[in-house]
């Protein structure tokens, strides 16, 4: 088992919970990166993240340093270049970014000056959650004092480098964390994902070369920066590179939030670190990386929970934060609870989703309430490759599926019983 | 091209489209709702799905939407896969939970698109069973009908409204399967071109609200390919009919003049039609008397004039021509309006640039208008103009290799850029929110801003005296853009009645096409339906026939002439001649002024030519035989010509008349091209296949079958049989094909998705431009200098109101303005007046009273009525006129 050996995102999150300021990050180490950065030539900042085989922690977990290099660079490529931090954060049982966000706030600022850097951006947004209101405050506070430092604005320490930072609020919706319809609730438009291609690494925000990042994803930038990509790829047991925060509710006794390296194994996050289940309940199955991903079982406990092994266990790394199900919770109320959720999230756009989910939704209420019939699970069953990937126009959908599918995979005795026994067994 | 292959078999098809238009193209019926030929793609409903295979060996494929896909070299599809074949029909599946069970009682069935998808899918049992979502309906107007519980979310009608037309009253509201397509609160829908919402909804959300006041489904009416009279610029229409009553007009695809879309005044307009004030027996002395009485009664003999009209068809002109002689018939205008007109035409002859088609106007990319006000006078050109600003930006996204059928992606990375567009008018008009730059000016400062630009860039082109520094440099500027275009083009026209504004957009296109630019086109705005054809026949005017003396009889063809000159100049003629006739649709101030009245068809009951103002004559058929006496005013001619003991004009047939023309008149003889002689085409049915109770229709007035009219015409039939030869393009009588109710069976009659129609677009051109070209125009205006206590008084256009029969249909009228006189705040000013004043105006001999309005847009010393209404509709506008504060009363016909 691999033992903790270095916390990089998360050792400077003060235990009084507040943040960190301008002049404590400094202290600390904090805009090294960024000065070390600047030293460099844009191409090579790139390069250095390709090697320490980053990769985002959104979601998708796609490879950073690549994703970088399809922008345009030099002289011929059109202006202005953005970079979006994607704060969103609206999966539900995900609270990582926050945490980052409230406690270091100058850390993500820090990570969005290198990569705006690297990609020759002119202007960067941090597009946050609307709820996150503590967020907000602390990101206004460590901006100011990051223009005042000269961390942002013209000519930034010197470098004749200059980016512009904003703040925008989202007004709230779980869509608006996909890349492309962020796009485009930023431009003030509805907000309705993208056809890709074009990616927005070439046609993006305003139609100009943008690149959109995880908050977590901006966050390891500093430090790869400055302590290399060895070192990095050092910090992972599995060798994907890196720490991992990872967040486990439900109903264990010491629900919370870690930094691990990344493929820490999944029992030694919910033995050790969230203490085991609570007395009186026994694990069932937990969503590994939020609410759209798969569910785990027994048998997978001893996943190491980084990209790869995830996937082969045959869910998603996800953004990392897990909810755990227990034997006194119904499963089929708990799908239908996030099923629910999708239901509402959906965009509108594409068919099989919104019309999909509204179904989806409507049969599993039927079922908690009594009123489903075995013809249902047939439709119920036909909904995950109705909304498979590809079927849709955006992820979203088959995000939503993968729970579903996965406890009409592990749980169909307990849908099967809904129907027989005509009501919820659990109430 | 690319080779593609379906169901393992090889096709040839345009490479730089997608695989829904290239499987359409080819005939497959494969279904879709988001995609339109006219927005492109999006992805949004799913329906398009087909398998996609790598390559020969892969068997498992993969689905993919075919309009989100190239048709590039090799691809390989398959429609029928049972995956793809299950997937489209659990998408129909989805869309239907939510749709009401209500097509007997929906406007939209028995020609929806979502029926005919629905059982091509083959999607046909139920198994949802919760309560459906539902929504309240919103009041849109007199045209659009709301009916949203019927939506499938397949997001046409806000692209169409917002990206395509321009409007923004028009959104999306919600999210997940309850968005709401509407306005914010209940009213009139405020685009131009909402009336397409219509046919671009595949379902019955949007349907005509003026079609619910005498429903007929589809299959029950009786159609025929049509031609608007609305304005001059000609859309194709199909216009269908009922029990006798004319019930709508649709969209008739011309890929060269309208493409899939139509204006709300040409869709509406129709109503006029089945105006209870309409004429139907011939009168005499104010009394309703026989067709022979009539007949005997008129006599026309050496001192006869005939008065044409540029609202009649050219056969009727022609004919009147015929009864008078050439030199005792003047076209019924203005002579500032025949000038004006004469000018363009003889532009278009003369000159090296071609006048554009509605499609060139679309493909242009550097556009100068000069001097009109293109969306109240030219609508769809308006439309199509629009489409063209993306044209120079869109090359910018070729670049990125984004396909430009891909449509959001395309306005994603477009965003808000537009190609040049520059436009110097009197006052703004609603498109100059796109424009590059814009010029408030009068008419003779507008002409000179055009002959600087000629002169910006061939300085071959005369100078023009005293410019001032402004002008020079917006001119230049104006002068770059359109030498950077690939297609410029100037739009001008008759609406400033003013040769000199004709004359400088034909110098500016002249120079450009000097330089090189030999993609240059002029479009010139026309005042009506056929301003064009009656010019063609080169007559003197209404000014000169009102100074006439020594005239017995004066025949009026369908004019108003109390719209075409002051009225105490029309009472006066009137007093002179003692034997008036006049032929019309609806009685006007000049019908009850007349002797004989002759009821004369409408465009729907009767069949003839019009010459549109890019010069193409084109042809439409009656959909049905007029009740009373109402026939074509050529016939009634002929009628008075042979009661008159003539032989020379006693044509029997459409054909024979438009024979006679053509060989009269050198500049008709390409008419007879515009469609297919009766005898040239096989027999073809004005009703389709399902038209019902045509043998108890008249049940309740006679049990006897009546035998259906014969049309000596043309080859359309009033009957359902048709022959077995394909209508040619001219002669569609409605756009359908098997499993395709929907008007979007105009993909079946095409030669390529959203290209010509098959065998040609119809029409034919009579104007050709010169090999050679004129030499440049040398009289320059001097700049408008605003006389003391005078105005210029200039039209104000409205597309609802300006012109004289779509007035007569309900909906139309509702949406006219009220009287005004529009002037400038510090003009107002110096007349003490305010808003809403009365004031008095004086002008051509006219004084009447209207309210006050205020235009900061407008230049000093221009003031604007609006066109076309009393009380000033019989004034030549621009005129210079006199205005000062009235009492408050209020008189609405003007006193000599
Ligand atoms: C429905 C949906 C919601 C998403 N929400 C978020 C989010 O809240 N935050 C986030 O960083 N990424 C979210 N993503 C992933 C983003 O689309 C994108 O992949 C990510 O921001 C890229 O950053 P990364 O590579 O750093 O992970 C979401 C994706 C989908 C399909
Ligand atoms: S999958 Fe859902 S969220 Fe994504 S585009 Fe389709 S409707 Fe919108
Ligand atoms: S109203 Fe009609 S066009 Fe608009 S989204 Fe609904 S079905 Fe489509
Ligand atoms: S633009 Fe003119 S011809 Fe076309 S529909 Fe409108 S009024 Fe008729
Ligand atoms: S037509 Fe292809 S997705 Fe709608």
């Amino acid at each position: 088992m691999a033992t903790i050996t270095e916390r990089p995102l998360t050792s400077r999150l003060r235990q009084d919970r507040e943040p960190v300021l301008a002049e404590e990050y400094e202290r600390a180490g904090g805009y090294q990166g960024l000065r070390a950065a600047l030293r460099m030539a844009p191409n090579e900042v790139t390069d250095l993240v390709k090697r320490s085989h980053l990769c985002g922690r959104g979601g998708a977990g796609f490879p950073t340093g690549m994703k970088w290099s399809f922008v345009p660079m030099g002289k011929d490529a059109p202006h202005p270049k953005y970079l979006v931090a994607n704060a969103d954060e609206m999966e539900p049982g995900t609270f990582k970014d926050r945490a980052l966000m409230e406690g270091d706030p100058h850390q993500l600022i820090e990570g969005m000056a290198i990569a705006a850097y690297a990609i020759e951006a002119d202007i960067a947004f941090i597009f946050l959650r609307g709820e996150y209101q503590l967020s907000a405050r602390r990101l206004t506070q460590a901006l100011a004092e990051a223009y005042e430092r000269h961390y942002l604005g013209r000519n930034i320490l010197g470098s004749g480098y200059s980016l512009e930072m904003y703040l925008h609020i989202s007004a709230g919706r779980y869509i608006c964390g996909e890349e492309t319809a962020l796009l485009n609730a930023l431009e003030g438009k509805r907000a309705h994902p993208r056809a890709k291609p074009p990616f927005p690494q070439v046609s993006g925000l305003f139609g100009k070369p943008t690149i959109v990042q995880n908050v977590e994803t901006l966050c390891n930038l500093p430090h790869i920066v400055s302590k290399g990509a060895e070192w990095f790829l050092g910090l992972s047991p599995t060798g994907e590179g890196g720490t991992k925060l990872f967040g486990v509710s439900g109903k264990v006794k010491k629900p919370g939030l870690w930094e691990l390296p990344l493929g820490a194994p999944l029992r030694e996050l919910l033995e050790e670190h969230a203490g085991g289940m609570r007395d009186g309940t026994r694990f069932r199955g937990v969503l590994p990386g939020g609410a759209s991903t798969d569910f785990l079982v027994d048998e997978h406990l001893d996943t190491p929970m980084d990209y790869a092994h995830v996937a082969k266990a045959g869910s998603r790394l996800g953004t990392g934060t897990m909810v755990v199900l227990d034997d006194q919770t119904c499963p089929v109320g708990m799908v239908w609870n996030l099923e629910h959720f999708f239901a509402q999230e959906s965009c509108g756009w594409c068919t099989p989703c919104w019309s999909g989910l509204g179904w989806t939704e409507k049969i599993l209420l039927a079922m908690e309430e009594g009123t489903a019939v075995q013809h249902d699970l047939e439709i119920l069953k036909f909904q995950p490759k109705f909304m498979a990937p590809g079927n849709t126009f955006c992820a979203f959908a088959p995000g939503a599926m993968e729970p579903l599918q996965s406890a009409l995979k592990y749980f169909g005795d307990d849908f099967q019983r809904h129907i027989k026994e005509k009501r919820c067994p659990w109430r | 091209m690319a080779k593609i292959f379906v169901e393992n078999k090889p096709y040839e098809v345009d490479a730089k489209q997608n695989l829904l238009h290239a499987c359409l193209s080819l005939g497959f019926d494969l279904p879709y709702f988001c995609w339109h030929p006219a927005l492109g793609s999006v992805g949004a409903c799913r329906q398009c799905a087909v398998k996609q295979f790598k390559n020969e060996q892969d068997i498992t494929g993969k689905l993919t939407m075919a309009c989100m896909a190239p048709a590039s070299e090799g691809t390989r599809i398959s429609i029928q896969d049972a995956d793809a074949a299950e997937f489209r029909r659990a998408v129909i599946q989805g869309l239907m939970l939510n749709h009401p069970h209500d097509c007997p009682v929906c406007d939209e069935g028995g020609e929806c698109h979502l029926q005919d998808m629905t059982v091509m899918t083959g999607h046909s049992h139920r198994t949802y069973n919760s309560p459906k979502r539902t929504f309240k309906n919103q009041y849109l107007g007199p045209f659009i009908n709301h009916e949203m519980n019927r939506c499938i979310q397949c997001q046409r009608c806000v692209r169409y409204y917002r990206e395509y037309a321009g409007g923004d009253d028009l959104n999306a509201f919600r999210l997940r399967d309850t968005v709401f397509f509407g306005r914010a609160e209940d009213g009139v829908l405020e685009n131009e071109f909402s009336g397409n919402l219509v046919e671009v909804c595949p379902t019955g959300v949007f349907t005509d609200a003026t079609l619910k006041h005498h429903y007929t489904r589809k299959w029950d009416l009786q159609m025929a390919p049509s031609v608007c009279t609305h304005c001059a610029l000609g859309c194709n229409t199909t216009v269908g009919e009922r029990y006798g009553s004319m019930r709508r007009v649709v969209n008739r695809y011309n890929h060269e003049v309208n493409g899939y879309f139509l204006c709300d005044r040409g869709r509406f307009g129709y109503e006029f039609t089945n105006s209870p004030a309409r004429l139907k027996e011939p009168m005499m002395r104010g009394a309703v008397v026989s067709k022979s009485a009539a007949l005997e009664s008129i006599t026309v003999g050496g001192r006869a004039i005939g008065i044409g009209s540029p609202r009649a068809s050219l056969e009727s002109n022609y004919a009147l021509r015929q009864l008078v002689g050439a030199e005792r018939f003047y076209a019924g205008v203005s002579g500032a309006e025949g000038t004006a007109v004469a000018a363009a035409l003889s532009i278009l002859k003369s000159g090296a640039v071609p006048s554009a088609s509605l499609l060139d106007v679309e493909q242009a990319d550097g556009v100068l208008v000069l001097g009109e006000d293109v969306l109240n006078v030219a609508p769809l050109m308006a439309l199509r103009l629009r489409q063209s600003l993306r044209n120079a930006p869109m090359r910018a996204a070729k670049k990125f290799n984004i396909p430009p059928w891909l449509d959001h992606a395309v306005r994603e990375m477009v965003q808000d850029q537009q190609g040049p567009l520059f436009i110097a008018s009197p006052y703004a008009t609603k498109l100059d929110a796109v424009a590059t730059a814009t010029e408030r000016a009068a008419p003779d400062d507008i002409a000179r801003l055009g002959f600087a630009i000629a002169n910006a860039i061939d300085r071959g082109a005369p100078e023009v005296a005293e410019l001032s520094e402004e002008t020079r440099t917006l001119a230049a500027s104006i002068a770059h853009a359109l030498l950077g275009a690939e297609r410029p083009l100037v739009i001008s026209g008759a609406s400033c009645l003013s040769t000199a504004v004709v004359e400088a957009a034909a110098q500016v296109a002249w120079a450009l096409h000097r330089q090189g630019r030999a993609q240059t086109r002029i479009a010139f705005t026309m005042p009506e339906a056929n301003t064009f054809g009656l010019a063609l026949l080169e007559s003197k005017t209404l000014a000169d026939a009102l100074k006439e003396d020594g005239i017995d009889t004066a025949i009026v063809l369908e004019n108003d002439l109390f719209r075409r000159a002051p009225e105490h100049l029309v009472r006066e003629f009137f007093e002179k001649v003692p034997h008036v006739v006049v032929l019309d649709c609806l009685p006007t101030l000049t019908t009850a002024a007349a002797e004989f009245v002759l009821p004369a068809g409408t465009a729907a009951e009767t069949s003839g030519t019009l010459v549109n103002s890019e010069g193409r004559a084109q042809r439409f058929l009656r959909a049905f035989v007029p009740s009373g006496s109402v026939q074509e005013s050529w016939r009634w001619i002929r009628d008075i010509a042979v009661a008159g003991g003539r032989t020379d004009c006693a044509w029997q047939t459409l054909d024979q008349i438009i024979a006679a023309m053509a060989q009269d008149c050198p500049a008709l003889r390409e008419v007879p091209e515009a469609a297919p002689a009766r005898d040239e085409a096989g027999k073809i049915a004005r009703e389709p296949d399902r038209y019902s109770g045509r043998t108890s229709m008249l049940a309740n007035i006679t049990v006897h079958e009546p035998k259906p009219p014969q049309d000596v015409d043309s080859a359309l039939a009033f009957s359902m049989e048709s022959g077995f030869r394909p209508a040619p393009a001219p002669l569609i009588p409605f756009f359908w094909a098997p499993g395709w109710n929907s008007i979007q069976a105009t993909n079946k009659y095409q030669t390529e998705v959203g290209g010509p129609l098959r065998g040609g677009d119809p029409g034919t051109r009579l104007v050709a431009a010169s090999v050679q070209a004129a030499e440049y125009f040398r009289e320059i205006p001097a700049a408008f200098r605003p006389a003391a206590g005078e105005w210029l008084v200039c039209p104000a256009f409205h597309i609802f109101g300006s012109e004289e029969l779509s007035r007569h249909a309900p909906g139309i009228a509702e949406l006219t303005p009220k009287p005004y006189i529009a002037l400038n705040p510090v003009d107002a000013e110096v007349l003490g007046l305010h808003a809403g004043d009365a004031v008095q105006v004086t002008l051509d001999g006219v004084t009447g009273v209207v309210p006050a309005i205020l235009r900061a847009d407008l230049p000093r010393g221009v003031a604007c009525l609006p066109a076309g209404l009393p009380p000033f509709e019989g004034c030549a506008l621009p005129s210079p006129g006199k205005l000062a504060l009235a009492k408050p009363e209020f008189s609405v016909r003007g006193t000599p």
